[in-house]
């Protein structure tokens, strides 16, 4: 298995919905990576993951690599932007719930 | 079709409410997610990648009008208003909430429907011709046979954890539509002297080991169908691998025992177990042809089916690519495309879905049936009635005149959807159609096809051009095979080189394409045609000529 490369945030699925969730610097699990705990440290992450790991609300928590650009946290990976953003299809998955949160 | 018994509806009923039950001891904490998994899996609850996923079997790609509604509402209630019909002749729901599912299981069992074994390493839906029961060349209507099958399967104690997930085909045609040397067992009625048989072929799938099936069986009585496929299960049962799950498939199995060591241990088990059918099953299976006669086909003047095919070029075009011969003279199957040209193929609206259902209702017989190429078929329609059916299926965005040809594409969810994904398999359907969309006509009889990993839920392998999306280095990346063939000459594509990333495929297809037209005899000879009269290498070449160049 590849080395994890930081840094990371910490992402599940949401028990009731399914939705891609992440670990927020609030202490609340997100369906918007926006606003996730980054973790430069891979000791840090995995202390933390294995306190969240068995939350009620969530299934299959992990860690996720991401890249903080200019433009905001961006994943590294592109199954996890999909995970994200949603299906590229066409926008009815988290995106369009985003594109509507900014409409608002 | 087949009517559900009393005990069939009480048998789902029940399973409902085990269910709800442990739904609702998954969120009440009682079970663990590593304890509620297979019990969710059971009912055909999946976890991909942004939502749950339910995947509702649809036996043999066999609807009712009212069970398609049934659908459609549970589309809009649950769901984001549409549903994606699979290779598998199933149905599946993107966006279910858990907490909901129970509900929406219960609806379904409303209309005699279910999602059991539509998981887990049981024996899945049985799947088959998508013209079953009213093709003109079939040698006898194999739904009966499956829905048998069906029966025997569904929750046979036995059979509920087997090595590995099994899949079974069948088809009564001389043309094998339902892929049936791809599965675990393929099944292909016969008749031997005014009888009804079967051949049996074993060990065919795809996967990351993709293999043809071999037949087991030259000329199996039909009347001794189920005792015969337990004896090949039974094998499997104990011969199948359990240590890898990579080498769990029966293809594995047949393949490392030898077809001739198999069929003397299936044998030796069909003549232990014959004993055991005492004839019940023949009763059962009496009682279903029953529920499988032909409708009353009608007799209606013509005029009206010949005055638009001398008038209308589209709907002749229509006609000339989504409507096949029936074996009433006068009558005709629709296929009503899913490939809309850039839609993600196999999705329906739950608003076409309610079309397509009002429609069968009318002119169809009450019947509709999911093809394994993601399209839906009304199986039995009068030809009088083809040009208003043209007409409002066009209303709907559901005329599309593309069947057989470059945009009737079969792809897997991929990384859109599917957890297991390693790349995307829509958007480059979506591409592609497009793409050719003006060209598709020209080229003619291409089937393309897209799995977006390894597992070959997209039978890329049997795609005349086939396309496997890989995840290399963390970029996605488009492996091609040319040559498969899924009919009845079945044959594994053959990979052609290094892969191609998103920007270089649509590109290397066209070089593809092009040498395809440039190589042809003339244009009724296919693209698979050409590959088989000239063999892969001018393909090849075409495809890497920019590797030469370099």
């Amino acid at each position: 298995m590849a080395a994890i490369k930081l840094p990371v945030v910490i992402t599940a699925n949401d028990l009731l919905s399914g939705e891609a969730v992440y670990w927020h610097l609030s202490g609340v699990w997100s369906t918007d990576l926006t606003g996730s705990k980054v973790f430069e440290s891979l000791e840090q992450a995995q202390a933390s993951l294995q306190r969240v790991v068995s939350d009620a609300e969530v299934i299959g928590a992990y860690l996720a690599e991401v890249l903080e650009e200019s433009n905001g946290l961006v994943s590294r990976h592109y199954r996890e932007g999909f995970r994200a953003r949603g299906p590229s299809n066409y926008c009815h998955g988290k995106q369009e719930s985003l594109r509507q949160k900014v409409a608002v | 079709m087949y009517a559900y018994s009393e005990f069939d509806r009480a048998f789902v009923r029940d399973r409902v409410s085990q269910y709800r039950d442990q739904v609702k001891r998954r969120l009440n904490g009682s079970l663990t997610e590593d304890e509620f998994k297979p019990l969710r899996l059971m009912n055909g609850v999946y976890l991909q990648l942004h939502a749950y996923m339910l995947r509702v079997a649809i036996p043999y790609g066999s609807l009712t009008p009212m069970q398609m509604r049934q659908l459609a509402d549970v589309a809009d209630r649950w769901d984001k208003g549409y549903g994606h019909f699979t290779t598998r002749q199933n149905i599946q729901f993107n966006w279910p909430r858990l907490i909901d599912t129970p509900e929406i299981l219960e609806a379904l069992a409303d209309v005699d429907m279910h999602a059991i074994q539509t998981s887990g390493n049981t024996i899945r839906n049985v799947t088959t011709d998508q013209f079953a029961g009213a093709a003109l060349d079939e040698v006898a209507d194999p739904r009966p046979y499956a829905e048998l099958i069906r029966q025997w399967s569904t929750d046979h104690p036995e059979f509920q954890f087997l090595p590995r997930k099994f899949k079974i085909a069948i088809t009564g045609g001389s043309d094998d539509r339902a892929v049936i040397r791809a599965h675990d067992i393929g099944l292909q009625l016969i008749e031997v002297q005014g009888r009804i048989a079967f051949k049996v072929f074993v060990g065919g799938g795809l996967g990351r080991t993709p293999i043809i099936g071999q037949q087991l069986h030259s000329e199996l009585a039909a009347e001794d169908l189920l005792p015969y496929l337990e004896a090949v299960l039974s094998v499997y049962n104990v011969a199948g691998r359990r240590d890898n799950k990579y080498k769990a498939r029966i293809k594995i199995t047949v393949s490392e025992m030898g077809i001739d060591v198999f069929r003397e241990k299936v044998e030796a088990a069909f003549e232990r177990l014959r004993p055991a059918f005492t004839g019940q099953d023949l009763s059962v299976l009496g009682e279903i042809h029953a529920d499988f006669e032909s409708p009353s086909f009608l007799e209606k003047s013509q005029d009206v089916y010949f005055n638009a095919l001398d008038s209308d070029t589209q709907f002749r075009t229509w006609v000339e690519r989504n409507v096949n011969p029936h074996k009433h003279p006068s009558y005709a199957s629709v296929t009503i495309s899913l490939k809309g040209h850039g839609n993600t193929p196999g999705d329906a609206s739950a608003s076409q879905m309610r079309v397509m259902a009002d429609l069968a209702e009318r002119f169809g017989h009450e019947e509709l049936r999911v093809s394994h190429e993601q399209n839906i078929v009304v199986p039995h329609v009068a030809q009088a009635d083809l040009p208003e059916i043209y007409r409002q299926l066009g209303k709907h965005g559901l005329a599309t005149a593309n069947i057989g040809l470059v945009s009737d594409i079969i792809a897997c969810p991929g990384m859109d959807y599917c957890a297991l994904a390693t790349a995307r398999s829509i958007p480059i359907a979506q591409d592609i159609a497009l793409r050719y969309e003006r060209r598709e006509s020209e080229i003619g009889d291409l089937k393309i096809k897209i799995s977006g990993c390894i597992n070959a839920c997209g039978h890329h392998h049997v795609g005349h051009i086939g396309i496997l999306g890989l995840d290399k280095a963390g970029v996605e990346n488009y492996q091609i095979t040319i040559g498969g063939s899924a009919g009845n000459d079945a044959t594994i594509g053959r990979k052609m080189g290094r892969g191609f990333s998103v920007e270089e495929l649509m590109p290397a297809l066209d070089r593809l394409i092009d040498r395809y037209l440039a190589l042809r005899v003339d244009p009724s000879e296919a693209f698979v045609s050409t590959v088989q009269r000239l063999g892969t290498t001018p393909f090849q070449e075409a495809l890497y000529a920019i590797d030469k160049a370099a």
